[in-house]
């Protein structure tokens, strides 16, 4: 098993005749995801071919959702349209037993996130994740179910379950899991932004009832308070060894390091105050992001889940 | 993106918030008119920089380094007062808590009439990530840092949030002026400017209004006294306007440059210089560079669609800083491929000549070839398999570290 996406998931594209969505929709076909159909308003009724893949197109997420049963829709639509294409995607799940979103279109205003994630938020079967993300993905034995940009050769199905704010530092977590021989349950890369969908706890909660996940490394970075939150979570409910990094141990405050919620400000939001929730919470600390791995091992072993 | 004080009230008396009036002005002679045009006794002659701390600051000759005057904004009670504050803001450096050690080269000022005050207040629109929503946050503290009062006396801050579709409740905004203990007319004042600034929140698209101090004045009036608004740079593409009110001079120059080729960079005060893809990842390598005893120059993000041109920049920018030793590039390779990056290393040190010991780790999409094609070039570069032990080599390199 593996959290929110599998082999089974259908997913839908939408912006599949642009150029962000034809360029990864192929790469998702590659390793297997069972890719349904795109959406792009003017172009329904065309089919677009994926290397050989004929998929269909439609005008309308609704359209989309009823006919092909889909439950997992990606969102690389340009930023001035994604918040749109979020509430429709939202409606057309809602309407159709529930799905996943997810945006990994980067730049969109805060305010129309804001609206994007309350109309998400009043449809108890939808999830957003992202936006400004890589997505997610669950590997399989063959392939797997890949919902966005990252590279699908580094993973290999394992169980432990990764959630990042940040899209490499997500890579160098799954490459750090690899290099000491354990693979993943699923990878979430929930978005640097200030608003957005599922956050740190979301994830964590669906790793710590996942039964194939034994444990979760958890990357977070500098701004706002989410990784505290978390933290705290992690103390009262997680009975699953956690590790932790936090990225930006050396970022002046003031300053946006690069993601648009990546600031420290008023003194807030600092990584050493992160990283001290973290030890206060019993999560294993990694101060390199090259020791995830290392780490990794020790949190294992002192649960009995793996001789050094 | 921030904008001046003086812009900021122009914006607030569109949206019907009070202000005293007042006049933007770029010398002497201009806040002269200005004061002679105000016709009121008492003026505010104000620096106007984006940085905060003003009225606090204190105003240096930019050549001789020389101490000027105290604070950048001063109250003047005569024309000659006028001159002379004005000639002591203008052109000089002003240093404020928030500018740090090199402070900002005045040349906007904002002449504004005085008013009596009866009471300093603190309000402040801005986006509550935690809630997902718009909070409005207030204070019967005024005129000084939030930060400061959110510290010593929390219970002097009240918080309403707007619910994202309705909007702001009535009842919320009048409870939150009992709170600050406002009542009659000023109450009702206070509930009409909140109300405005929420619309103005919305329709341009602001990350934060901040009004520190908002006064009551001894008639029971409510105004603006200082206005600082930052606006959303994600939703540039709707307001052309903002063209026109952006101050490029407020922002670094090498920042601005590596913006326009799609680099995201922030200089730093160290020795080794970064070049990364990610933000997340361009911060570990730079927290990883200190935990291995060395200093980062910069944070560098190449973002996902760089070029070999916008490689090649990148080494400029982070070459042009003269503090820079040696050079970290840590990618990890996933829509950027490792390979095409490796030849922008090789272009890019014949084209600008690369005299820095350069360390390269590899990760990820063609990473093999990457490394490949560097060993194999006749320039000299470490190729390395991990961030750490990139991070410890070019600290070695540069001979420093722990």
């Amino acid at each position: 098993m593996a959290i929110w996406v599998d082999e089974d998931s259908k997913v839908l594209i939408q912006g599949i005749t642009g150029k962000q969505g034809t360029f990864h929709g192929t790469r998702m076909l590659r390793y297997n995801t069972n890719v349904v159909g795109g959406v792009t308003p003017g172009k329904g009724g065309q089919k677009i071919d994926l290397e050989g893949n004929e998929v269909p197109v439609f005008n309308t997420m609704s359209e989309a959702v009823s006919q092909t049963g889909a439950d997992v829709s990606a969102i690389y639509v340009p930023a001035r349209f994604a918040a749109g294409a979020i509430h429709e995607a939202a409606e057309a799940f809602n309407e159709n037993g529930g799905g996943l979103i997810v945006c990994i279109t980067e730049g969109i205003p805060t305010l129309d996130m804001i609206k994007a994630v309350d109309k998400v938020k009043q449809y108890d079967g939808v999830r957003l994740i992202g936006p400004n993300c890589p997505g997610i993905i669950s590997p399989g034995f063959d392939g797997g179910c890949k919902v966005g940009i990252m590279p699908a050769f580094i993973h290999k199905k394992g169980r432990i379950g990764i959630v990042s704010k940040s899209g490499t530092l997500t890579y160098e977590a799954v490459a750090q899991t690899m290099s000491v021989n354990e693979g993943q349950t699923t990878c979430v890369g929930i978005g640097g932004d200030p608003v957005s969908g599922t956050g740190f706890i979301d994830c964590l909660e669906a790793f710590e009832n996942d039964p194939e996940t034994v444990a979760v490394v958890m990357i977070g970075e500098i701004g706002g308070s989410a990784e505290e939150d978390a933290a705290e979570w992690v103390k009262e409910n997680m009975s699953k060894p956690v590790v932790g990094f936090v990225a930006g141990s050396t970022a002046p405050p003031g300053k946006r390091m690069g993601h648009a919620g990546a600031i420290i400000s008023g003194g807030k939001g600092t990584a050493s105050e992160k990283f001290v929730a973290f030890e206060k919470a019993g999560i294993y600390v990694a101060r390199d992001p090259s020791e995830i791995g290392r780490v990794l091992v020790g949190a294992l072993t002192d649960a009995g889940l793996r001789e050094t | 993106m921030n904008i001046h004080e003086y812009q900021a009230k122009e914006m607030f008396r569109e949206f019907g918030v009070n202000v005293l009036e007042g006049v933007h002005c770029k010398s002497v002679e201009e806040a002269i008119e200005a004061y002679d045009s105000l016709g009121s006794k008492i003026v505010a002659v104000k620096s106007q920089i984006h940085a905060g701390g003003r009225g606090k600051g204190i105003l240096y000759d930019p050549y001789s380094g020389e101490e000027v005057m105290k604070g950048g904004v001063k109250i003047a009670f005569s024309r000659g007062d006028v001159q002379e504050f004005s000639k002591n803001i203008c052109g000089n450096k002003l240093v404020t808590k928030q500018t740090g050690p090199s402070g900002k080269i005045v040349t906007n000022m904002y002449v504004e009439s005085g008013c009596d005050i009866d009471h300093e207040f603190y309000l402040a629109i801005l986006v509550d990530r935690d809630r997902k929503s718009v909070l409005v946050m207030a204070s019967t503290e005024g005129g000084v840092d939030i930060e400061e009062v959110a510290e010593k006396t929390p219970e002097a801050i009240h918080k309403i949030w707007a619910d994202p579709s309705n909007g702001l409740a009535m009842d919320d905004c009048e409870s939150l002026s009992k709170s600050l203990g406002i009542t009659g007319d000023s109450a009702k004042e206070l509930v009409n400017m909140i109300e405005s600034l929420y619309r103005m929140f919305l329709e341009r698209d602001c990350s934060m209004i901040e009004i520190n101090p908002l006064v009551r004045t001894k008639d029971g009036t409510m105004i603006a006294l200082d206005a600082k608004v930052s606006l959303d740079e994600n939703a540039n593409f709707r307001h052309p306007w903002r063209e026109e009110v952006r101050d490029l001079s407020e922002e670094e120059d090498v920042e601005i440059r590596a913006n326009d080729l799609g680099l995201s960079y922030v200089k730093l005060d160290g020795n080794i210089g970064c070049l990364v893809n990610g933000a997340g990842l361009a911060m570990a390598s730079m927290d990883v560079i200190k935990l291995y005893g060395g200093e980062p120059a910069n944070f560098l993000d190449i973002g996902g669609g760089a070029t070999l041109e916008s490689i090649t920049a990148a080494f400029q920018i982070i070459l042009e800083d003269e503090n820079v030793e040696g050079i970290l590039v840590n990618i990890f390779g996933g829509i950027i491929r490792c390979d095409m990056v490796a030849r922008s290393v090789i272009e890019a040190s014949k084209e600008i000549g690369l005299d820095v010991p350069l360390v390269v780790r590899f990760s990820g999409t063609n990473n093999e070839e990457g490394k490949a094609i560097l060993d194999g070039s006749d320039i000299s570069i470490h190729t390395v398999s991990s961030l750490s032990e990139g991070a410890r080599k070019i600290v070695e390199c540069i001979g420093g570290g722990v």
